[in-house]
């Protein structure tokens, strides 16, 4: 099968660009992990119209609606609940869909798959019983789910809050919120003024805070939060005003911020660039989101954390710049004006460098005893141990522990690697590379790889 | 800081060579380009074997096969080596046929490492092998050992003989100084009496530097890692006039490898993985392990080492400059050879010669003579 494009995920910016591209007569394949469009901010939102948890997943949940009934009304090719694996030269798009794999080439892929919640190790994370605000919130989108028994979240920035705010609105309860994030500097409040720009998002954020304040549940300027129990979590503790406090619990929902999914990009081999606020590495790109390899384009979270909007608006670029490079003869500098794009984009970016500046990842040392790398039970001690051993290279670090070779392909241990390395040889943590990343991008059996001989590229 | 011996490449060789080196009393330096083990050495499947090796490699292969099962002697650590032994499986009537010729050959030149098993032997072995499978050639004593743990103990052990390791030092250029060699790298300037070419893919680079063009070519061998799977296999498995290579690690993880070529990059310095050529290895693995259809996939990747035309590894002096030692082509090797190549290069490097018949290794067998270095 061969198209013009194809595009890796169908959230905002996937769709605003396919729906692009359709408009343009471009040939267009969409392929999504999801069973249904809508990405990680309108997960199940389809579904979902009817059902009473609806309401409660506030006004930005409800826009996903129109977003994908365009979509669908754009007749574009769509292939759902698929995993892209493996992307190469030419460009070849390997996937797995109901069972059997299949290659699918294009002329340019655009990469809108989004980010991941930032993975930070603390004591006791990989207890049954923590897990991300992200995975809860997953949960209640796809099935409604609420957590069980004495709910604590722990953690900074928006997502947090706003998951405590739907949980209380379907009648859940918080039993405890703890706001892990620094106090704002000058520097964080200078962004004020211009977040102005952005009225209804600052608002939105003060009524997350009010509400939570109001509920008499959050803690602040906590150290060291631990998460104990035997095999099960049973107790946070964590120490404040230099007393430690412990209290029992049912679920610790814990959440750092997102990060770009990066490894698509980087197995590729497309150039990227530090962002030292935010710690995270994100493919670099031109005004019209194309990488350093020609034909890969990037829109949305997967290119620099901007929230949906952004992701719509930089969807819609990408899919003007797709264009121009398939040189089909359409004038995408005069589209990009008319539409006012670059307009929509700033606006849609307003509080985001107040965000950043606000919510900046956590800068405490991780202890040698805490598991790192969870696939293969990597403790920062040995990855310390390792890294005093050898070059100031993850690579090597790597081989030498294990850590990043189990199925999640570093995606949990990948940044916490690279800050272990920087630390260990007095490194600004941008100067230390990311791992290397190997096929497959996402699991695939050796019985699919193996059929692989009989289909057509 | 100026070593009697500089060593390019800290790969196993190198780390062999420079340890052996040491122990008998040389000042050595090691400069690696990235980091230890970063290309062939650190892509491998880490076999160790005698079995199917060519006869002209036999007299090192069987001097090294005994330093294996006795590692911890010579670096301190087993280097994860099991001797979990080696099959070469029979597919068919004719695949059999080559391999009892092979044998018989060996055996009339007073070799006998290798045995030929029958299907029910075959079958005692592994029992989870395909039940089309006809026989095998087997070495009980070969086996594999753990590549990492591997560079390790190498490097450990080189480092308390006294071993200088550079790390994150490329070669830039190198030149002869009356009696001695200059090394120009990234790192600074060394002068060494002795230059130890082990720079695997990149040896053809440094040969010519050294005034000593040579033919080489660069292989871009791939490997498969799954998931952790219960017990499928003990021994090693290849399968004869197939590019398969099957072992299980010590993690229970299966290593799928055997020759399926990556793709090089352009400027040959990286290789990536071309899945439609791994297919064809994957394919072979689960017809030998049917059983193993539903296991996933955790990673692949391309190695990148150095082949010579007639796929036997350089070892010995320059032609044509003197103090240069060679020690590179072992695309395809394993680790096999590496204690006893780095003991005679360690002999070539101190007393200037060595008791080991080299003929079959010599440089001018892949040197481009007469061709000016561009």
């Amino acid at each position: 099968m061969s198209y013009d494009v194809v595009v890796i995920g169908a959230g905002p910016a996937g769709m605003a660009a396919a729906v692009q591209l359709a408009k343009l007569g471009i040939s267009v394949c969409v392929v999504d992990e999801q069973p249904a469009p809508g990405g990680q901010i309108w997960r199940g939102v389809e579904r979902n119209a009817t059902s009473p948890v609806f309401k409660a997943l506030g006004e930005d949940y409800q826009k996903g609606s129109s977003a994908t009934a365009a979509f669908h009304a754009a007749g574009i090719d769509y292939q759902p609940a698929a995993q892209v694996w493996q992307i190469e030269d030419g460009w070849k798009v390997f996937l797995t869909a109901e069972g059997k794999s299949r290659c699918i080439t294009a002329k340019a892929i655009l990469l809108a798959n989004g980010a991941q919640e930032r993975p930070v190790p603390f004591a006791g994370w990989t207890l049954p019983g923590v897990m991300t605000v992200g995975a809860a919130q997953i949960l209640l989108k796809s099935g409604g789910m609420l957590p069980e028994g004495d709910v604590w979240i722990a953690g900074a920035g928006p997502l947090p809050l706003l998951y405590a705010t739907q949980l209380l609105e379907l009648g859940g309860k918080v039993a405890g919120y703890i706001d892990t994030s620094q106090k704002p500097s000058l520097k964080a409040l200078s962004h004020l003024p211009a977040a102005w720009r952005d009225f209804p998002g600052l608002m939105k954020g003060l009524r997350w805070i009010w509400k939570l304040r109001r509920s008499g549940k959050l803690v602040r300027n906590t150290r060291n939060l631990r998460a104990t129990g035997d095999g099960q979590l049973r107790q946070i503790e964590w120490e404040s005003n230099g007393k430690t406090r412990k209290r029992d619990v049912g679920v610790l929902l814990v959440h750092e911020g997102v990060v770009p999914r990066i490894h698509e990009t980087m197995a590729l081999g497309c150039d990227h660039d530090w962002n030292d606020q935010q710690k995270y590495f994100a493919p670099r790109v031109d005004q019209w989101g194309e990488t350093s390899r020609k034909g890969i384009f990037v829109a949305g979270d997967a290119g620099g954390i901007g929230g949906w909007k952004v992701a719509t608006v930089s969807g819609e670029i990408a899919g003007l710049g797709i264009a121009r490079f398939l040189n089909i003869g359409i004038d995408a500098e005069k589209l990009r004006r008319e539409a006012a794009l670059d307009d929509g984009r700033k606006r849609a970016m307003a509080l985001r460098p107040l965000l950043d500046a606000l919510y900046t990842p956590p800068q405490t040392p991780i202890a040698d005893d805490v598991v790192v790398c969870r696939c293969e039970e990597v403790t920062a001690g040995r990855i310390r141990e390792a890294a005093r051993a050898s070059a100031p290279d993850v690579g090597a670090v790597k081989a030498a522990t294990r850590c990043g070779m189990g199925p999640c392909q570093g995606r949990q241990c990948g940044y916490s690697v690279q800050a272990l390395v920087a630390e260990v040889n007095n490194l600004p943590v941008g100067d230390v590379r990311f791992f290397n990343i190997r096929p497959p991008l996402k699991p695939v059996t050796l019985g699919e790889i193996a059929t692989l001989q009989d289909v057509e590229a | 800081m100026n070593p009697d011996i500089l060593v390019i490449g800290g790969g196993l060789h190198g780390l062999s060579c420079a340890l052996q080196a040491a122990r008998r009393g040389a000042s050595v330096l090691v400069v690696e380009r990235h980091f230890l083990g970063r290309h062939a050495s650190g892509s491998t499947a880490a076999g160790v074997r005698t079995l199917g090796r060519d006869p002209a490699e036999l007299p090192l292969s069987l001097e090294a096969a005994e330093t294996w099962h006795k590692m911890a002697d010579l670096v301190g650590d087993d280097c994860g080596f099991k001797a979990c032994g080696q099959l070469q499986v029979a597919e068919d009537d004719a695949a059999m046929a080559s391999i009892a010729a092979r044998i018989a050959r060996l055996e009339k030149q007073g070799m006998h490492h290798e045995k030929l098993i029958g299907a029910d032997e075959l079958r005692e072995l592994v029992p989870t092998i395909s039940p089309h499978c006809v026989g095998a050639a087997w070495v009980s004593g070969d086996g594999s050992a753990d590549p990492h743990r591997a560079i390790c103990a190498f490097r450990d052990a080189a480092k308390r003989a006294g071993v200088n390791i550079i790390e994150q030092c490329q070669v830039i250029s190198l030149g002869r100084n009356g009696q001695s060699w200059q090394i120009h790298t990234t790192k600074g300037d060394f002068s060494a009496a002795v230059v130890i070419n082990a720079a695997g893919a990149w040896a053809d680079k440094i040969a010519e530097m050294a005034g000593e063009p040579v033919r080489q070519a660069i292989r871009t061998s791939m490997m498969v890692v799954t998931e952790r799977a219960g017990d499928v296999v003990r021994p090693v498995i290849s399968s004869f006039g197939r590019k398969l290579s099957f072992k299980q690690t010590a993690e229970g993880t299966l290593l799928i490898g055997g020759g399926a070529q990556g793709r090089l990059a352009a400027d040959k310095q990286s290789a990536s993985v071309d899945v439609q050529a791994l297919s064809v290895a994957v394919q072979a693995a689960v017809r030998l392990f049917p059983s193993m259809v539903g296991t996933r996939m955790v990673r692949a990747w391309a190695g990148m080492e150095a082949m010579t035309e007639d796929h036997l590894p350089v070892i010995g002096f320059s032609d044509q400059a003197e103090g240069l030692i060679h020690a590179f082509g072992f695309s395809g090797h394993g680790f096999q050879l590496v204690p006893s190549v780095g003991r005679v290069v360690a002999d070539l490097a101190i007393e200037g010669k060595s008791n080991q018949q080299l003929d079959a290794f010599n440089v001018n067998r892949v040197s481009e003579k007469g061709v000016a270095s561009c």
